[in-house]
């Protein structure tokens, strides 16, 4: 009888103690926020373009950790973004969806500076500040600061915003992919002997 | 040739046929000095050079043409003299095949040196400047990778440089560029070596070379054997790629270099033989780098040999001078057949890095077979330098696991080329390293600018954030300022007279005077209490009569003494200090002794009527008073006359208007009750008239006062003035009104006292004429700078003042329908009131006048604003023409409407006077701008819509195909309508 006294003694002291350590720790090591929203920012291409429908890349990210949001809405990122957010996450990686090419092109924006009227609505316009002017002098684009977020072309009374490829220089110039070689087999090689096999 | 050094093993490395022997036949000659060069700004790894000539200069061999910028790079010295002839976009050796900006010079035949000299014993210069010096000469690596000497040599400045490895394994086949050099300027190379080992101070000197360049050891050893340096030549076996940084320091020193760090980390500097061969002709000839040896071979060349060759020449010169036969060309090299880079537009010149030029046949250099499929043989493993795994990596690389090829060491791999060599399947493994870093690097720094972005969004959403709030709390700031202001305005109009008058009341003479009034008073009521007692006692016949008359004398002294105390008191420091004190106090003084006289009176006459009490008593008394009343009003007076002088003017007028409105609003309670008594056809209406008579009298008198006052004010507080004056002014047209409308009261209900009450109200409306005249030459005398601000007042006025005479005119419509016989009354006051307005008009347009003539012509500046002025004015007088003639036509026939139509043509007139003017200033305006240029912008702005509309539309006619007649159509037109405006623009940018 004792025995199962002490069995259950012990039992209940083991849970005292596992219930203070945990409540303890809890507590010691609470987490501010939550940590996925900024892993998930982190792989944003941080063009705050607005395209997935959210206002800016961390909307975004919140909303795919809190809200359930497709995580193949961001066509500056790409393929490789959503396969990256696919592995972050542990979830199938979508198809992009976007109506234009896999991987987009690198755009920046182009101010054609002799029609610009000086009118600040790009500036405005502009998330990351890239956009240099004031009231009824002519705007231009720091280019380096640049997102390609396309933002600014909508807002322009005049239509003098290009979005222009990025130049390539010898600078960002990389090495292409090598063309994948025609694999031949032995025996398409010499069909002659596929044929003998066959035959 | 032994060596006394153990060499080490480094994993790999291949034996491909070495191809030297070809070139190692001739010595080394000069190329003949190119008609023209070709010099890229970016030589050498880091940033691309500054050009520091200008197009059309002439410079000579050796002059510096563009400078580095920052800490890597590298200076660029004209390889020839001749003259600049462009900077511009040229095709450069690089592996994309792309142009780069260069410098372009066309020799003039002279080979011209500039200036230069060595230096005469360069231990003497200190380190820093002798490393500067060897800057200025725009050395780069010679052996391939092309980084600026300059940095290596700054290592010791924060490494601990134990040995120093000379390069001179030379390990790619066909190139025999440095042992050329070797086998006949070894003395070069010893004296560069020397220069290093100065600068960096090694322990330990390696020259490190492979063991099938037996001459050039040879030539090494004779000029080496009697340094003094610690330094040995080691000698290696040949195997590719033992000219490898790491796999050469491998060898040497068994020192494997860790991934991702320099050799200096582990206390090792490696330089070119080419290098210090630079680096000794830099500094004890002062030559800067402008030439260097090339190897230039292939089965293709009939020449194979080494040539020394001006930087900057192009390869067609190199080929043509090694008779390149064309038609064998199949591939030319820059570089190495393993490292090097397929070029194919000859015009590319020879830069730092050029060690060696293979003009290969098709049947050395036969095109690369196509790839197959990975057999999984394992070779690339045992052949990599790097200890690398290739055939992993190409997995990696090809199926896009960027992250896993990083993780496997990747960056690592120095593309030799020996996996690739060794492949049976031909794979171009290199080609897919050299993606995969590409692209990790492009991830890298996507990575950063998105980070950057990042900071950048946060930055500006942090700022918007702030602005927001800066902007509310700037906001409350304000209102709270406003309403400050406000409170503190009112509280000055408030506090302005009694902290005036407290300032300048006598501080020692008012609570003197006040002890010495409750003494004197004391005193008297005790005087009576005595005389009292002593009465009763006389009427009851009691004793003790004398002892009471004993103590009312006393008592009587004593209240005379203290009268007399009192009196002395208040006339003393009245004169002294404080006249407006005293002049309130005396005219109190003055009031209560007429008081008394009255009661007095009263007592008499009651006295009198009933026929009892000590009448010649309380006459005595009667004349003591009127004494005493005659001399405290005289008093009164002087004081009056006297002190008023400009200082206490104005808290005099303060003051005075205070007493005017005690004394207004007893004037108006005697009406109100002269008007009850009136209504109630009382028989003390008479007397009450009276009444109100003498108040109004003293109320004119009062305001004759104040009038005075005010004029006596100096110009400065004249401001002040009118406002009160219009304080005023509006007070009394309130009360106007008040009559007025009893009036009519009055007069509808046919009461009899309705003359009287005209009379009244006739009254009141002079004094605010009066009062309005005086306003008007207040302002008047106003400085000019403040004539706006009365303009706008004068035209509130007149506002007012319309609205009054609609008021009464519908007023006085009314007793026409109703035939009361107060009608003609009212059309006089009417009409009165309408002169006033009239005379209010005329003043503002006076006003308006002056002002306009303060303000010359209007300046262009201001020429705006004006015009709107002016379109408003415009407005407001059409409107008031408009209700004028409304009203005429409203008034019953035969009425007197004469004044109306008079006041209908001046406002006509003025109305058209001020349309004038504004038409003017409109033409005006216009022209001014057509003349200015002012126009020009708008025109701009419209050129510009003009052409984005024109952009858009011809996007739509792309977009929609179907409907492109009409499409076409509106961009013609458009296109008419944008050239026509660029026209005119065109017109006016002349």
């Amino acid at each position: 009888m004792s025995a199962v006294f002490v069995a259950v003694l012990v039992l209940l002291g083991l849970g005292l103690v596992f219930g203070i350590l945990l409540g303890y720790s809890s507590i010691r090591f609470k987490v501010e926020g939550n940590p996925l929203v900024d892993q998930v920012d982190s792989l944003l291409p941080q063009t705050q373009c607005g395209q997935c429908g959210h206002p800016g890349c961390r909307p975004y990210a919140e909303a795919i950790v809190n809200a359930d949001e497709a995580i193949n809405k961001c066509p500056p990122g790409g393929q490789s973004t959503v396969e990256a957010l696919a592995d972050l996450l542990d979830v199938e990686a979508l198809p992009l969806d976007a109506e234009s090419e896999a991987e987009p092109i690198k755009k920046v924006a182009y101010i054609r500076e002799d029609e610009c009227i000086g009118c600040t609505k790009c500036i405005q316009a502009c998330p990351v500040d890239a956009i240099l002017g004031a009231a009824k002098q002519m705007h231009t684009v720091i280019t380096s600061e640049c997102t390609g977020c396309d933002l600014c072309v909508e807002p322009c009374p005049v239509d003098c915003i290009d979005m222009l490829p990025l130049e390539t220089t010898l600078n960002n110039w990389q090495w292409p992919a090598p063309k994948p070689g025609i694999e031949l087999i032995a025996t398409d090689r010499q069909p002659s002997i596929a044929l003998e096999v066959k035959g | 040739m032994k060596n006394t050094i153990r060499v080490h093993q480094f994993h790999g490395g291949i034996h491909p046929p070495e191809n030297k022997k070809q070139s190692t036949g001739a010595p080394i000659s000069l190329a003949p000095i190119p008609s023209r060069i070709v010099l890229p700004l970016q030589q050498h790894i880091g940033l691309p050079a500054d050009p520091v000539v200008r197009v059309g200069q002439r410079v000579l061999k050796g002059q510096l043409v563009a400078e580095a910028i920052g800490r890597i790079s590298a200076n660029i010295h004209a390889s020839i003299s001749g003259t600049v002839v462009a900077i511009e976009p040229h095709p450069v050796p690089h592996m994309s095949g792309m142009k780069a900006d260069c410098l372009i010079i066309e020799s003039d035949g002279k080979d011209e040196w500039i200036e230069h000299q060595g230096l005469a014993d360069y231990t003497k210069l200190p380190t820093q400047a002798l490393i500067e010096y060897i800057r200025q000469s725009g050395i780069a690596g010679m052996g391939g990778a092309g980084f600026p000497t300059d940095v290596k040599l700054h290592l010791g400045d924060d490494h601990i440089v134990n040995t120093l490895i000379i390069n001179a394994a030379e390990c790619e086949p066909y190139i025999t560029a440095d042992d050329m050099l070797m086998r006949e300027r070894a003395d070069e190379i010893m004296g560069g070596i020397e220069i290093i080992a100065h600068l960096l101070k090694p322990l330990h000197i390696m020259v490190g070379i492979e063991d099938n360049k037996p001459q050039a050891i040879r030539a090494l050893h004779a000029a080496m054997d009697n340094s003094a340096l610690n330094l040995d030549i080691v000698i290696t076996p040949t195997k590719y790629p033992s000219g490898g940084e790491k796999q050469l320091i491998k060898l040497l020193t068994g020192v494997e270099v860790p991934s991702g760090s320099i050799p200096a980390d582990v206390g090792i500097v490696c330089q070119n033989v080419g290098t210090t061969s630079a680096i000794y002709r830099a500094v004890t000839h002062g030559e800067p780098l402008i030439s260097r040896i090339i190897t230039v071979t292939g089965q293709a060349a009939a020449h194979k040999q080494n040539y020394e060759v001006r930087l900057g020449t192009p390869l067609a010169d190199l080929l043509n001078h090694s008779a390149v036969e064309r038609q064998q060309l199949q591939r030319l090299i820059i570089g190495g057949p393993m490292m090097g880079i397929t070029v194919t537009d000859e015009q590319i010149p020879v830069i730092k890095t050029t060690n060696c030029l293979i003009a290969g046949s098709i049947k050395e250099m036969p095109p690369q077979p196509p790839a197959q499929a990975c057999i999984r043989c394992g070779m690339c493993e045992q052949v990599c330098p790097a200890e690398l795994l290739p055939q992993q990596l190409y997995w990696f690389a090809k199926g896009k696991e960027f992250d896993k090829a990083r993780h496997h060491n990747l960056f690592d791999c120095i593309e030799c080329g020996a996996c690739s060599y060794v492949c049976p399947s031909n794979i171009p493994l290199v080609q897919y390293y050299r993606f995969a870093k590409a692209e990790i690097r492009k991830e890298d720094d996507e990575q950063r600018k998105a980070d950057h972005a990042r900071q950048r969004f946060e930055a500006r959403l942090a700022r918007l954030e702030r602005d927001k709030i800066e902007k509310e709390e700037r906001r409350k700031q304000r209102a709270i300022d406003a309403a400050a202001a406000q409170a503190a305005k009112k509280d000055a109009a408030l506090n302005q007279a009694p902290t005036a008058s407290v300032s300048a009341a006598p501080e020692a003479g008012t609570p003197d005077l006040k002890q010495l009034k409750s003494n004197a008073a004391i005193a008297r009521t005790k005087l009576k209490k005595a005389e009292k007692a002593l009465n009763n006692a006389q009427d009851k016949g009691l004793d003790g009569i004398d002892t009471l008359k004993e103590t009312l004398k006393q008592l009587q002294l004593k209240s005379a003494q203290a009268e007399k105390a009192y009196s002395d008191a208040q006339n003393a420091p009245a004169k002294a200090a404080a006249p407006v004190l005293d002049l309130k106090q005396l005219k109190s003084n003055a009031a209560i002794a007429r008081t008394k006289l009255k009661k007095a009176e009263k007592q008499l006459a009651n006295a009198t009527a009933s026929g009892e009490g000590d009448i010649s008593a309380l006459t005595a008394q009667v004349s003591l008073l009127q004494d005493k009343n005659i001399a405290a009003e005289k008093a009164y007076k002087a004081a009056e006359s006297g002190p008023s002088n400009a200082a206490a003017a104005p808290i005099d007028t303060t003051e005075l208007e205070a007493d005017i409105a005690a004394l207004q609003a007893k004037v108006d309670k005697a009406t109100s009750a002269w008007q009850a008594a009136v209504a109630s056809a009382s028989p003390a209406a008479d007397k009450m008239a009276a009444g109100v008579e003498k108040l109004t009298t003293k109320l004119k008198g009062l305001q004759d006062e104040l009038s005075q006052a005010r004029a006596a004010l100096p110009a400065s507080s004249a401001t002040v003035d009118t406002t009160e004056l219009e304080a005023d002014i509006a007070a009394l047209q309130g009360k106007v009104d008040k009559a007025n409308s009893a009036w009519q009261a009055a007069v509808a209900s046919a009461s009899p006292a309705a003359d009287k009450m005209a009379a009244g109200v006739e009254k009141l409306t002079t004094k605010l004429k009066g009062l309005q005249d005086e306003l008007s030459q207040a302002r008047a005398a106003l400085p000019a700078s403040s004539t706006t601000v009365d303009t706008t007042e004068l035209e509130a006025d007149i506002a007012a003042l319309q609205g009054k005479v609609d008021k009464a005119n519908g007023a006085w419509q009314a007793a026409v329908a109703s035939a009361s016989p107060a009608a003609d009354k009212m059309a006089a006051g009417v009409e009165k009131l309408t002169t006033k307005l009239k005379g209010l008009q005329d003043e503002l347009t006076q006003a308006k006048s002056r002002s306009e003539a303060a303000m010359p012509a209007a300046a262009p500046a201001t020429a705006a604003p004006d015009l709107k002025a002016l379109k408003q004015q415009v407005s407001i007088m059409r409107t008031k023409l408009k209700k004028a003639e409304k009203q005429l036509t409203e008034l019953p026939e035969g009425a007197d409407n004469a004044a109306l139509m008079a006041e209908i043509d001046s406002l006509k007139a003025r109305h058209d006077a001020a349309k004038a003017l504004w038409d003017a200033a409109e033409a005006d305006k216009i022209a001014a701008a057509a003349a200015q240029g002012v126009d020009l912008k708008q025109l701009k702005i419209d050129a510009a819509m003009a052409r984005a509309a024109v952009t858009k539309a011809e996007r739509a006619l792309s977009k929609a195909e179907d409907d492109q007649p009409a499409l076409e159509a509106e961009l013609v037109t458009i296109r008419a309508q944008a050239d026509k405006l660029n026209a005119t623009l065109e017109r006016f940018s002349d």
